[in-house]
């Protein structure tokens, strides 16, 4: 049983360490700021959470993982929350989407969309 | 392996050094020493000083990014990129100056003992103390809290007269007639429902969250600074969200100043109290029958004082500021 749940929070552990990895690089390569927030929203939420929940299942005491679960609950409201107004105000303050033109390549939206 | 992490750490330290002076976007420079702060605290978990790392990651990264974007909102966003110098613009002088007092102060420290030697007196004699007889003398699991609020109280009194002397110092520069004039209700925040849902589920927990760092930091990393900062940034995030007047009529201004001095006048009427039974200055031995039962007294009432201060102080320069900030901004 604790080999398994060992082995099992590792895999956990791994897979969260490579989701931030990805997800920095997504915020270094992708094309404009909706789509890199898209990549540091899946660090935030995703990756936090995998690695929170590997470290639950090497907790030893019963205490360790109820500051786990509140951190994990803690991080899952502000996460998004944050996310959520950072494209707000960005979308306030008119920026828009790249998105794909007539001729398949990204281009801005030049036409307004009518706001929020 | 754990060396390597130092080394990374540091590097990545000295460059956000390097970009907080290259950048002209002070925007930017807030953030980028937000990451200092939070790069230090990570540093300082290392280092195993978890204390430290908490409160330089809610001060340094939290609550004086927060402080510094309410004043750039105020300043501008940009440096003044200079146009022409003008005539007594002399930088030479001053490189010289910082040049002799940079060599000064290393050379004042070729007397210090080597940096972690066996045989520094830190280590011979006043670590072992600490260490050895907190336990007994104090009676609290936390050492970090024992030495802050008890063997080094007096320095301790002298960081809260410190923040109660800066939060003085905000009031009068700034606040003029700052809170005399009505605040004009702007609706700013009112359609982002999603920000105020959460916040309103937050702001309670936040509170608690700084209670139990407050009296929970005989026991673990926390203390009075660290809470009272945890517990002014949710009455800031409260102003942030609902509006300055909102937020005014949940603080009163002037109960927030006189709170600001009671945390000081807590702290030093414990030592006085200490004096009065007989004993020195902050000696908390006095305070009851049995010298640990008056230790655990003494530092509770004491971080409690550091606590109410520093919430204090922090939520009067929050307001002051941005009461400042709206009133110079209402042409826009």
């Amino acid at each position: 049983m604790s080999i398994v749940a060992t082995y099992l929070s590792w895999a956990l552990l791994v897979i969260g360490g490579l989701l931030c990895i990805s997800g920095s690089v997504g915020l270094l390569r992708f094309p404009d700021f909706f789509t890199r927030m898209h990549a540091a929203s899946v660090t935030d939420t995703l990756a936090t959470g995998m690695i929170l929940a590997g470290l639950m299942l090497q907790a030893p005491t019963w205490i360790v993982l109820a500051k786990l679960i509140m951190i994990l609950v803690f991080v899952l409201l502000t996460g998004p929350t944050a996310g959520h107004a950072l494209a707000k105000a960005a979308l306030h303050s008119g920026l828009k989407p790249l998105l794909p033109g007539k001729s398949g390549v990204l281009e801005a939206d030049t036409k307004p969309s009518g706001g929020v | 392996m754990e060396s390597f992490v130092h080394v990374v750490i540091i590097l990545m330290l000295v460059t956000t050094a390097i970009a907080i002076v290259r950048v002209k976007d002070l925007f930017a420079v807030t953030m980028l020493a937000g990451i200092y702060g939070l790069l230090s605290a990570s540093f300082f978990v290392l280092m195993d000083a978890h204390d430290v790392a908490f409160t330089e990651a809610a001060v340094g990264a939290g609550i004086s990014t927060l402080l510094v974007l309410t004043t750039l909102s105020m300043t501008g966003r940009f440096e003044k990129a200079s146009v022409k110098p003008q005539a007594d613009y002399r930088p030479v002088l001053a490189l010289v100056l910082v040049t002799v007092t940079g060599a000064l102060l290393i050379y004042g420290t070729q007397d210090m003992p080597g940096f972690g030697t066996a045989d520094a007196p830190v280590q011979t004699h006043v670590v072992p103390r600490y260490l050895n007889d907190s336990a007994t003398e104090i009676g609290i699991p936390n050492v970090v809290a024992s030495i802050l609020a008890s063997y080094r109280g007096y320095d301790t009194f002298g960081e809260v007269v410190v923040i109660f002397t800066a939060g003085i110092g905000v009031l009068a520069m700034v606040m003029s007639n700052a809170t005399k004039m009505p605040v004009v209700q702007t609706a700013l925040m009112s359609d982002h429902v999603v920000l105020r849902i959460v916040s309103k589920m937050l702001i309670p927990l936040i509170m608690l969250f700084a209670l139990y760092v407050q009296f929970h930091g005989e026991y673990g990393p926390g203390g009075g600074f660290q809470a009272g900062v945890i517990f002014a940034s949710a009455f800031i995030l409260y102003a942030m969200l609902f509006g300055l007047t909102a937020a005014r009529n949940v603080v009163n201004h002037t109960l927030v100043q006189l709170l600001s001095a009671l945390g000081v006048l807590l702290y030093g009427s414990v030592g006085v109290v200490a004096m009065i039974n007989g004993g020195n200055f902050l000696d908390y031995n006095f305070l009851s029958d049995d010298p640990v039962a008056g230790q655990m007294l003494g530092i509770l009432l004491v971080e409690l004082g550091v606590g109410i201060t520093v919430a204090s102080v922090m939520i009067i320069i929050f307001f002051t500021f941005t009461a400042r900030s709206q009133k110079e901004g209402e042409a826009d």
